[in-house]
């Protein structure tokens, strides 16, 4: 099985700690003059997302995560299951409702993702940084109100509510920052 | 980054300014305590038997050379520096290189320059006001030191972490660091109370020292290093660090001068190294033939100018003040 000594801990590296796969934030080599070695880690679990710190002595080697991150496109939901598909081999992959997680109120038909494996099972979904969706329902738009200022929620198809100008109409198409839900504008034609 | 950029020094030149002004100053002070500035050899046939320190070997090909014997690059100019003492030099100091595998990081360079220098007829409290002394006039005008402060180590955990250092188990010291401070360790064997003593320092309470010029001195007798043992209930060992502005600057001891009890040390020392799998060294049999012969009474230190630099120069890492750190020499 393959593993890594603490000297070869980087930023992005991927291991498995406490069963889980995670990801190495951050690493800081510590040592006092006369003293034991420390590798002070911050360490991002891949399944629940959370960040913890954990300190190894120096020159421990931990398991390898078998981890890679594939860019897959999403095809449709069968009500369990999100699945994607590799658009070279065109083998398909099924990802749980944990695995997609929030990923969920962004994902279109035909969008390309980023999709975590691990041990070949997706484990995480991250949506493209945009992502372009027709407005569903929201309050009549304003006409000619161009201020900015205000705003109004409006329920895009994927069922997000992402906050929009006043002058927004249903059926328009949103540009949407998946990184913050924030609308960037009307979709150019 | 351009292709080829690496060629660049790291350190701009008013830092590398900064450097040779602090190198003056060091040995402008010690020309005005008549200490004599020395300089001994960086590879020896022998090397640092402890267990936390990785000399680099190489090998020398040519007259006179010894088949397969190895030379190591020094830890530090320790061992000789005392052969010059037993030798009758009177005070000295020394500026150099040192070099110690396995160690890089913010505040690590595997080659860093280190100031050490040993004064004859000082214990450890005499030579801690004399690093205050040489700290405060090497920064003069160059960075205002906000306090001075001396902790024994005991009390320093006591104040800080709320356990006694020297009564508290292992466990409990694992314990406190998990349940009071969020620090979980791995591969720290639970035995191991020095390494958890050395997890407390680093992750809880060098943290919490915030600014000014901290010594912290009477050190538990298993971390005296070369260190001489003052008897009392517990034994401490002679020893000092100097912290400032929270990182760990110098590192002093009254010093060992029993012949003995070094090569009783060094005997332990190689022990834990094969325990550990860690590679036998030679020990230096003639650091111990100098011991033997008669080393005055004298307390030392060694101090990290690379470090001393980075805190004068407001940097975040000791790399930012080198011309070329380790990744691009």
């Amino acid at each position: 099985m393959a593993s890594y000594s603490t000297n070869e801990f980087k930023g992005g590296l991927k291991i498995m700690l406490d069963g889980d796969p995670c990801a190495i934030i951050e690493n800081e080599f510590v040592k006092p003059g006369k003293g034991q070695a420390f590798n002070r880690v911050k360490i991002r679990n891949l399944k629940t997302g959370r960040v913890i710190e954990r300190t190894f002595k120096s020159g421990e080697s931990v398991e390898a995560a078998d981890v890679m991150d594939v860019d897959l496109q999403y095809l449709y939901n069968d009500g369990e299951f999100w699945h994607f598909m590799d658009t070279s081999t065109y083998e398909q992959q099924a990802a749980s409702a944990e695995a997609v997680a929030d990923a969920v109120k962004w994902l279109k038909e035909q969008d390309m993702c980023e999709v975590t494996l691990w041990n070949g099972t997706p484990l995480a979904v991250t949506p493209p940084n945009f992502v372009m969706l027709t407005v569903t329902d929201t309050d009549p738009g304003v006409r000619g109100d161009t201020s900015g200022g205000g705003g109004k929620p409006a329920t895009l198809e994927t069922g997000a509510v992402v906050r929009v100008p006043l002058f927004i109409d249903v059926g328009e198409t949103l540009k949407i920052d998946t990184r913050s839900g924030d609308y960037v504008g009307r979709a150019k034609e | 980054m351009e292709p080829d950029s690496d060629w660049r020094p790291t350190a701009s030149l008013d830092v590398l300014k900064l450097r040779a002004s602090l190198l003056a100053r060091i040995r402008a002070f010690f020309a005005r305590l008549d200490v004599l500035e020395v300089d001994t050899p960086v590879l020896s046939r022998a090397a640092s038997t402890d267990p936390a320190l990785s000399s680099f070997k190489t090998y020398y090909h040519g007259p006179g050379a010894v088949k397969d014997e190895p030379h190591y690059l020094h830890t530090s100019p320790e061992f000789p520096m005392k052969r010059l003492l037993a030798a009758g030099s009177g005070s000295i100091y020394q500026l150099c290189k040192v070099f110690r595998d396995g160690e890089s990081g913010a505040q690590h360079n595997p080659e860093f320059t280190l100031l050490e220098w040993y004064r004859t007829g000082f214990d450890h409290l005499d030579l801690m006001d004399e690093v205050e002394r040489l700290v405060t006039d090497v920064l003069a005008d160059i960075m205002p030191i906000d306090s001075v402060q001396r902790w024994s180590y005991r009390e320093l955990f006591v104040e800080v972490a709320g356990i006694d250092p020297f009564t508290a188990t292992a466990a409990e010291l694992s314990t406190v660091l998990q349940s009071s401070y969020g620090v979980t360790a791995v591969g720290l064997a639970v035995e191991d109370k020095d390494a958890w003593l050395d997890l407390l320092m680093t992750h809880v309470i060098e943290p919490r020292l915030g600014n000014g010029l901290i010594f912290v001195h009477d050190y538990p007798a298993s971390q005296a290093a070369l260190a001489r043992l003052r008897p009392g209930s517990p034994p401490v060992a002679a020893r000092f660090e100097v912290y400032l502005n929270g990182v760990e600057l110098a590192n002093g001891f009254h010093e060992l001068a029993d012949a003995l009890e070094q090569r009783q040390r060094f005997d332990i020392e190689l022990e834990r190294r094969s325990d550990g799998g860690l590679e036998t060294v030679r020990m230096d049999e003639n650091l111990l033939s100098a011991l033997h012969a008669g080393l005055p009474n004298c307390a030392g230190v060694a101090l990290g100018l690379d470090r001393l630099l980075m805190l004068a120069n407001g940097s975040k890492c000791v790399q930012d003040v080198m011309a070329f750190p380790f990744d691009t020499a």
